[in-house]
This record gives structure tokens, sequence and C-alpha cells, in this order.
């Protein structure tokens, strides 16, 4: 065994970038792609890679029978039908809906306490604006005390799919209960602003921090290094404004550039969340190949 | 006669112009002024609606809950309205409004971005609020797009639609062109929301009821972002005199303005320079006070601020970038003086 099996349940904009990730894996084996709706474009593209169709959603997965990961890009609603039948199964889910039946993670902060504890079976990637700005959050809380952390991710139009703007409020309560548990901030809050320019903006997120700006040197080289963390997993996140101290906050930008696997390199919304989600993926695979080798 | 209605944005847009500082009992003062002069909605609140308190927009003197509780205790007669934007506010933050005693919400999207609204329509309807669509910076869309997002809108079951006019970038013929163009699609009565940043506010708002808006609003001293909005007194006495019916008090509604008003008031509303180029250039009227503090701390011209912003086709609520282009202003600059 030298790989891990692994099915992506849902053809949508997410499902179809994390399926090309996934072919580029050297630990992961993407065998099959589950959607219920035959006119989904993501199983036309599947089919043309050769990878394995399904039309019957979970039960899909489930009959395969020899699957180690799956990634559901449904629904938060979907997903808390999923999240039972999947632990039954022994599978290990990671979760990119706003369902959040098992705990956040985030590769740049907790990915190894999050795996080594083999309880649990199921992950949440919070979401995309999450995965940007959690990290900053906790490269400065683990300088100085942080009161409050408030984000505000701006992404293009064009790049959130019908899934994203239903589901709006869960966006800003999901994010924000993040910043506070994994991002380790007393109170947070997120705010999301959708901009149909054209040619479309890179997805951007200022993260405003109250705490004690004093300490600012120490915070920017913690920002820096956790910035250059992110950047294993996902290459285009960068940081455009370096933190900088404004009377009892610290702000700082930034901005994320997709790979372009499957949208445009503007769509950095969703290249961070899905890159995040394959990376946690290749860890738990190296930790089970791992252990089969022992 | 024509009833005109009128939507009283003081306490809500106003907020705006005074760094969203009013404190609970202020409002509840001019509120109580206003219900006494018959003006029949009032909305309120921190200006960039529930939930707006935050970093990126100024936080208010006080919570959504203080500012409901004080004014829902004065008012006799008016409707007790508050803005929502889905992004900022949450439908759980509109459960506390109606707690407090809101009756209706305006839920605002970016004038293309309708389909963010729907849940909360959905909720607001569902719980008997009165529910209005509110396309903001509707300059920035062609007629035929704002009909298309002003379906969209009815479609989830709103009251009215609203063409707003966020930047006060308007001209009278574009107000024309997008409020008849809505009217002859949607069943529902068409609203319109004006910016003074062209010294057009009352113009506009009259071209708006020409072409058959029947719900219109102002503020009161035209409190509120970038120059203001439509003075509400001066458009009570222009409707009086146009034979139109609005049920305001003009001297009622005037000693709110002088006696209630104005005494809050941190500068006149006048449409001075970096209030013209957010009307020239489009940007977001609430971007006035940002883009000047940022001037300040970066050493650029304010306007140079805000010409870009409009430049790169911000929408409302992107405060943040504003730090990005008087950055990047602040570079240039010093890059050409060496």
């Amino acid at each position: 065994m030298d790989k891990l099996r692994v099915a992506v349940l849902g053809p949508g904009n997410i499902g179809i970038d994390l399926m090309m990730k996934l072919l580029r894996s050297k630990k992961l084996d993407m065998v099959l792609l589950a959607g219920v709706d035959a006119s989904s474009h993501g199983l036309k593209i599947a089919a043309e890679k050769g990878i394995a169709t399904s039309l019957e959603g979970i039960h899909g997965i489930l009959k395969s029978g020899d699957i180690d990961i799956v990634f559901d890009a449904t629904g938060a609603k979907p997903h808390l039908i999923h999240a039972p039948l999947l632990k039954d199964a022994g599978i290990f889910a990671i979760d990119l809906t706003p369902a959040a039946v098992g705990p956040y993670i985030v590769p740049a902060v907790n990915l190894t306490e999050c795996l080594r504890d083999h309880s649990i079976k199921n992950v949440n990637m919070i979401t995309c604006g999450g995965q940007a700005t959690v990290p900053i959050v906790r490269a400065i809380s683990r300088v100085t005390r942080v009161e409050y952390a408030e984000i505000v991710a701006t992404i293009s139009s064009l790049s959130a799919g019908p899934g994203t703007r239903q589901n709006i409020d869960e966006f800003t309560e999901t994010t924000s209960d993040a910043l506070v548990k994994i991002g380790g901030a007393e109170r947070g809050k997120a705010i999301i602003i959708l901009n149909p320019a054209d040619p479309p903006i890179m997805m951007r997120n200022t993260v405003y921090t109250k705490c004690d700006s004093g300490r600012i040197d120490e915070i920017k080289a913690s920002v820096l290094q956790m910035a250059q963390t992110v950047q294993q997993y996902a290459p285009g996140y960068r940081l455009k404004v370096d933190p900088y101290a404004d009377g009892e906050r610290v702000v700082c930008v930034i901005e994320v550039e997709g790979a372009g696997d499957y949208l445009p390199k503007y769509s950095g919304n969703l290249d961070i969340i899905t890159s995040a989600a394959v990376a946690v993926a290749e860890r738990y695979a190296q930790y089970k190949l791992e252990e089969a080798k022992a | 006669m024509r009833k005109i209605r009128l939507i009283d944005t003081t306490l809500r847009d106003g907020m705006h112009a005074v760094s969203h500082q009013l404190t609970p009992s202020q409002m509840a003062g001019v509120a109580a002024g206003m219900d006494e002069a018959g003006v029949g909605t009032i909305e309120l609140g921190h200006g960039d609606g529930l939930g707006g308190s935050s970093f990126q927009y100024g936080f208010s003197r006080a919570t959504d809950r203080e500012y409901l509780t004080a004014v829902g205790r004065v008012l006799k007669n008016a409707k007790m309205d508050v803005l929502l934007i889905p992004g900022i506010g949450t439908i759980e933050h509109l459960k506390e409004a109606m707690e407090c005693g809101a009756t209706t919400v305006r839920v605002a999207t970016h004038v293309t971005e309708a389909d963010v609204a729907e849940e909360h329509i959905h909720f607001a309807k569902r719980n008997g609020l009165e529910t209005v669509g509110f396309l903001m910076m509707s300059h920035m869309a062609s007629p035929e797009k704002i009909v298309e997002q002003a379906k969209k809108m009815e479609s989830y079951g709103s009251d009215i639609i609203y063409v707003t006019d966020s930047a006060g970038a308007m001209v009278p013929d574009d107000v024309k062109a997008r409020i008849s163009a809505v009217k002859n699609v949607v069943a529902v009565p068409v609203g319109f929301h004006a910016h003074n940043n062209l010294g057009l506010a009352i113009g506009n708002t009259l071209a708006a009821i020409e072409t058959g808006a029947e719900v219109v609003d102002g503020s009161v001293r035209g409190l509120g972002a970038g120059a203001g909005n439509a003075q509400l007194e001066v458009l009570v006495a222009v409707l009086a005199k146009m034979g139109y019916v609005t049920n305001v008090d003009l001297y009622k509604i005037m000693d709110v303005g002088e006696q209630l008003v104005e005494p809050l008031m941190h500068r006149p509303i006048v449409i001075n320079n970096a209030a013209l180029c957010i009307g020239y250039a489009g940007a977001y009227g609430s971007f006035l006070l940002h883009a000047c503090r940022a001037g300040e701390k970066f050493h650029v011209d304010p306007r140079d601020i805000l010409i870009e912003m409009g430049r790169r086709k911000t929408v409302g609520g992107q405060e943040d970038m504003i730090i990005d282009v008087a950055v990047e202003l602040a570079e240039k600059k010093h890059q050409g003086g060496r």
C-alpha cells in the first residue's frame, strides 16, 4: 500500500477543484467522484479523466467499499446525513461544508494535534475566509493576548457559487467562531463582501486584531513565519500589507491567488480551502502509511 | 392627489456622518420628534446596519439592542425600520431587532448580488415583517441588469424594491431609466434612496417620483454618508408645493432639524471636495470620512483615494481597500519625488 484511496462527494466548483489537486498527489489516489445529478459538469470532467463516477451520492461511495478518505463538498444539511454513515463505514471525513460536525482544522495551526488524536474521524475545513485568516490570528495570539479579531473577506462574485450565496450567514458565523476556537482570539467577527468587478478581483482578506500593538515587531515576525507555513500548501497565499500598528489595533491584508486548477486564478477563495483539505488528507495518509509499515 | 411614502434615514445613514456616535437617548429624542411630525417610517442603527459595529466601519456608541430599545419606547405611530446587509448582519441580528420591536427591514445587497438576500427576505416575510429589497450602488449596473435583480428581490417576497444611489453618482436621466425599468417589471411599489454628492438628491428624488417611485428616502438636515441624503424637510416642502401628500408636518419637521438634529451634528452637511469626488467617481458614500482619515495618515489627497476607489469598481463595505489605495498612492508619490 503506497497511496490511500479517496473519493469526492459533490461535483460542484469545490469538488472539481479538489479532484484536480488530488490527481497530482503522491499519497492519495483519486478513485471516485459522486454526485446525484447526471447533468453535473464535474461528473463529465471526471469521466474524461478516467475517474469513476457515481450518481448515487453517499451510497455510491459506501458501495464502493474500499475508500479511506471522503471529501464532502455538498452542503451543511447533506453532510449531517453523510457524517454518521461515513463514521460507521470507518471512512475518514474531510468536511468542506459549514456543518462542522467534527473539530475545525487549519493545517498551519492544528494539523498534527487533530490527526494524532485517533478518536477524530471527521474534521471541518471552516470556510475559505477562515482558512485564510485564522492562521494570522493564531500567529498574533501566540505572541500576545488578542481581545478581539475581525476579518473582512472580499471575493469576486464569479467565484461565489450558489452554496456560498445561500449560506452567507453560516460563512460569517462559522468563521468568527473559528477565529476564537482556533485563532485564539477572545471574541471574533467576520464580514464577507462579494465584488462583481470585471476583470475579477483576487481574494482579499483584511485582519484586524485588538491587542498590544506595542509588540508589533514580534507580531510581524510571527505573522511572516505563519504565512510561510500556509504557503507550503497554498502557494498563492501572500501578505499584501504586512502587519502594522494603528492605535490599539494591528492590521494586515492577505491576498490569495488560486492555482487556476479549475476556476481561474482570481478564485483564491476556492483554492485556499481545497488546498488546505488536500494538505489534511496527505498528512492523514502519511500517518496511516507509516502505521501500516510499522 | 398622489401620496408619497417617506422613509427617514437620519438615524441610520446619518450615523455615518457622526462616526456612529449618537447615543440611544439622542436617537430616542430625534425619533420622538419625527414621530410627532408625522414621519411614518424611521430607520435607525449603525450606518452599515445590523451588526455593522466593527473595526472595518467604526464601532457605534451603543449596541443595536440599546438603540432599538430606546427608540422603540418613544414611538407612537411610526414603524421602526432596520437595515440588514447580508455578509455583515445575519438572521440572528434580525431576530434580536424583532425582539426590540422592529417592524420593517430593508435587506440590502450590491446591485448585482440580490441572491445573497434570499434567505433573509424569506425569514423576514415568514415572521411578518414588512420587507424591502434594497439594491445598493445602482449606478454601477445597467437598467437591464437592475431589472433582473429586482425580479429576484420580488420573487423572494420583498414588499417594496428600492433603487439605491449609494454613491450619489446618478444624474436624473440615470434615475429615470432605472426606476421606470424596474416599475415596468415588478408588481410591488418601487422606492428610491438618494445621496447629494452631485447636488442632485432632491432633483433625483423628483425624477424617481415622476417615473413611478412611490416610496422615497430622506434625512433631516440631510444627515447621511458623503454629502448626505435628500434633506427631508426640504423634500416635504417641495412635494407639498407640487401637490403630493406626505402626511409630514413641515413646521414640525423643520423644528426637529433645528432643535434636535443640528446640535448633534459634528459638521454641517455640505458638498465638500471629497464628497463631490465620491459622486463624480461613483464610490460608496460612507468612504468619505475613512478616506479623509487615511489621507491624513499617509499624506495623500483624499480626492485621489476616492477617485481610485471608483476606478477600481469597489462596492459598498470595502472600507478596508482605502488603506491599500492610500498606501499605494503614498508609495507612488514617494517614488515620483525622488
